[in-house]
């Protein structure tokens, strides 16, 4: 195995994903299986080719800048609508800094 | 009205001509649901005020002896990745549970614009990451085909209402086949558009340098009528192509005869079930007796493509679903006391094992130390199979794949294998790393009755090739 507990208690952390004892077990086995599988791409030689960050064919004259200009924005209510907690003005959060 | 496999044409039409009203055809469409869809589950929410208040603008127009727009009446669902105003949307997730966007996704909004009529929001795997559609919270799809099977995913819930006759056509997505494989286990069309085709404002992300919204439906022409309403610039999405969109039906009805079309020797390979081979080489056969010239080609690294694609789409995902922190909208943990906490919890408690799943591998292809040896080389792997396309493109107009390896399978029997699971989009995965377009049109059975799927792909904004294609296919 390649992967181990502590790898994916790591990976976990940068994620911000709490995971229960079980579903890291099963993580171990999953990760280590799948990363071995992408190891097949380790056998092609990609030296001289540079990798594609564009997807977009010819983007720059098919997908044009927008003006940068004022437009409405979603009203400040209806922002907040879907939020688990607010005060009407604030969306809240448990304290953040102890004093 | 039989509404099992009513296409757009044969809607406005009646409507049109005053056989039924756009009211009574909604309700008819709700009967239906509520009659069948108890045992396939292609629903999650139905939005009967909104189609009601739609249809009877329709009922207007036709009193007033107004022009009817082009989809005048005609009843369309929507997969629940695409939000829609007021009307809540869910993305299969628990995370998303009560979540009710405040905006219309740019294609819905242009397909009401056009008359058509939102029945509803339809089931996919959550966040649309799934090939069998029993990755949603709100449990499984069942292939209206043979309701033992899954659907295919992730659009399965969009293909299966097409397929049960619950609606005349439907959005869905793909990001890595999810339009098109399960638009070939349900036996319906399902189309991909080129990267760029169709805005993505209103497009819950999943992938952004993959993810696509297409239509399925009952018939090719019904795709390109779908497709001529919801493609074209949209500003609210620095994405898309300022490309014109041309009119697609008269494209696709013209002959294949003098067509060049390459059979890329990659797709017909091991793990290709027999059934489904012969039915995609029959199909063949009939197109070059049509006129069309078939010329066998190579995509040599075709074999790379689900690997590829398993780094980029998780990479790209682990970002876009960062944004789900139990803040501004979503589930948030009520059992936590610091913000930290709070964030962690949200996610494991609302996030599925699959999209964890996927995260977790996109976290870790993106990690110091590990960025140059996944995400750096499969974006150079990204490259070559461009590259593969670019060549034979110099010798095709169009390429003819199987959609999928085998037809639809059994529920449950993938579930516990991600690897395995993954391997379903193997003849699919390649055109969206790719940006091109692809369709999925039915071609035959197998001898229990599944429906096999045939795909065409096309360059780069050439969906009205793909679709003639596809329309010669329907005509065998």
């Amino acid at each position: 195995m390649r992967i181990t507990e502590k790898d994916v208690l790591y990976v976990a952390d940068l994620a911000n994903l709490e995971l229960t004892d079980q579903e890291r077990q099963r993580m171990v086995k999953d990760l280590d299986s799948i990363l071995t599988y992408i190891d097949t791409l380790n056998g092609l030689n990609t030296d001289n080719v540079t990798p594609m960050a564009q997807i977009s064919a010819s983007a720059s004259e098919k997908t044009p800048w927008r003006e940068d200009s004022l437009r409405p924005s979603l009203p400040h209510k209806e922002a907040m609508a879907n939020a688990p907690a607010t005060d009407g003005d604030f969306f809240k959060v448990p304290k953040v800094i102890e004093r | 009205m039989d509404l099992n496999n009513l296409t757009i044409a044969a809607t406005r039409s009646a409507i049109a001509d005053r056989k039924i009203s756009a009211s009574q055809l909604v309700q008819d469409f709700y009967g239906k649901i509520e009659a069948e869809d108890g045992e396939i589950h292609a629903f999650l929410t139905l939005s009967k005020e909104r189609a009601e208040n739609q249809a009877a603008k329709v009922d207007a127009l036709l009193n007033q002896g107004a022009p009817l727009p082009r989809l005048a009446g005609v009843p369309v669902a929507i997969k629940d990745v695409m939000c829609t105003r007021g009307l809540r949307t869910t993305a299969g997730s628990k995370i998303l549970e009560k979540f009710i966007p405040p905006y219309d996704c740019t294609a819905v909004a242009r397909l009401e614009a056009e008359g058509a009529i939102i029945l509803g929001k339809l089931n996919c795997d959550e966040f649309a990451m799934g090939s069998s559609n029993e990755n949603s919270a709100y449990g499984p799809v069942h292939n209206p085909v043979d309701k033992t099977r899954v659907p295919g995913g992730s659009s399965g819930g969009s293909a299966a209402a097409v397929a049960a006759g619950m609606a005349v056509a439907t959005l869905g997505s793909d990001t890595g086949g999810s339009i098109r494989q399960p638009a070939s286990f349900c036996g319906v069309v399902g189309l991909m558009p080129t990267y760029g085709r169709v805005s993505r404002y209103g497009l819950i992300a999943f992938a952004s340098s993959l993810d696509h919204i297409g239509p399925l439906a009952h018939t090719a022409e019904d795709a390109a009528i779908m497709l001529s309403v919801i493609a074209g610039h949209d500003p609210m999405d620095s994405t898309s192509a300022n490309v014109p969109v041309p009119d697609y039906v008269s494209e696709m009805k013209k002959p294949v005869r003098g067509m060049k079309l390459g059979i890329p020797k990659e797709y017909f390979g091991e793990g290709l079930d027999a059934e489904v081979r012969s039915g995609v080489e029959a199909a063949i056969q009939q197109l070059a007796s049509q006129g069309a010239e078939i010329i066998p080609i190579s995509l040599p690294h075709t074999s790379y493509a689900v690997p590829t694609y398993y780094v980029i789409a998780t990479a790209e995902a682990s970002a876009n679903l960062a944004r789900f922190d139990g803040v501004r909208y979503g589930y948030r943990s009520q059992k936590s006391q610091s913000l930290a906490q709070m964030y962690r919890n949200s996610r494991d408690e609302g996030f599925g094992a699959e999209v964890k799943r996927r995260i977790m591998l996109g976290t870790y292809a993106l990690s110091s130390g590990y960025y140059d040896a996944y995400y750096l080389k499969a974006q150079k792997v990204r490259t070559l199979l461009a590259r593969d396309f670019e060549q034979a493109f110099q010798k095709v107009d169009a390429i003819v794949t199987p959609t999928a390896p085998t037809a639809a399978f059994k529920i449950g029997e993938k579930s516990d294998d991600p690897l395995a699971m993954y391997l379903a989009d193997i003849y699919t995965v390649t055109a969206d790393l790719v940006g091109i377009p692809g369709i999925s049109v039915p071609c035959g059975q197998t001898k229990t009755g599944l429906p096999i799927g045939l795909q065409i792909l096309g360059k780069h904004f050439d969906e009205g090739t793909v679709l003639r294609v596809a329309q010669a296919v329907e005509q065998l």
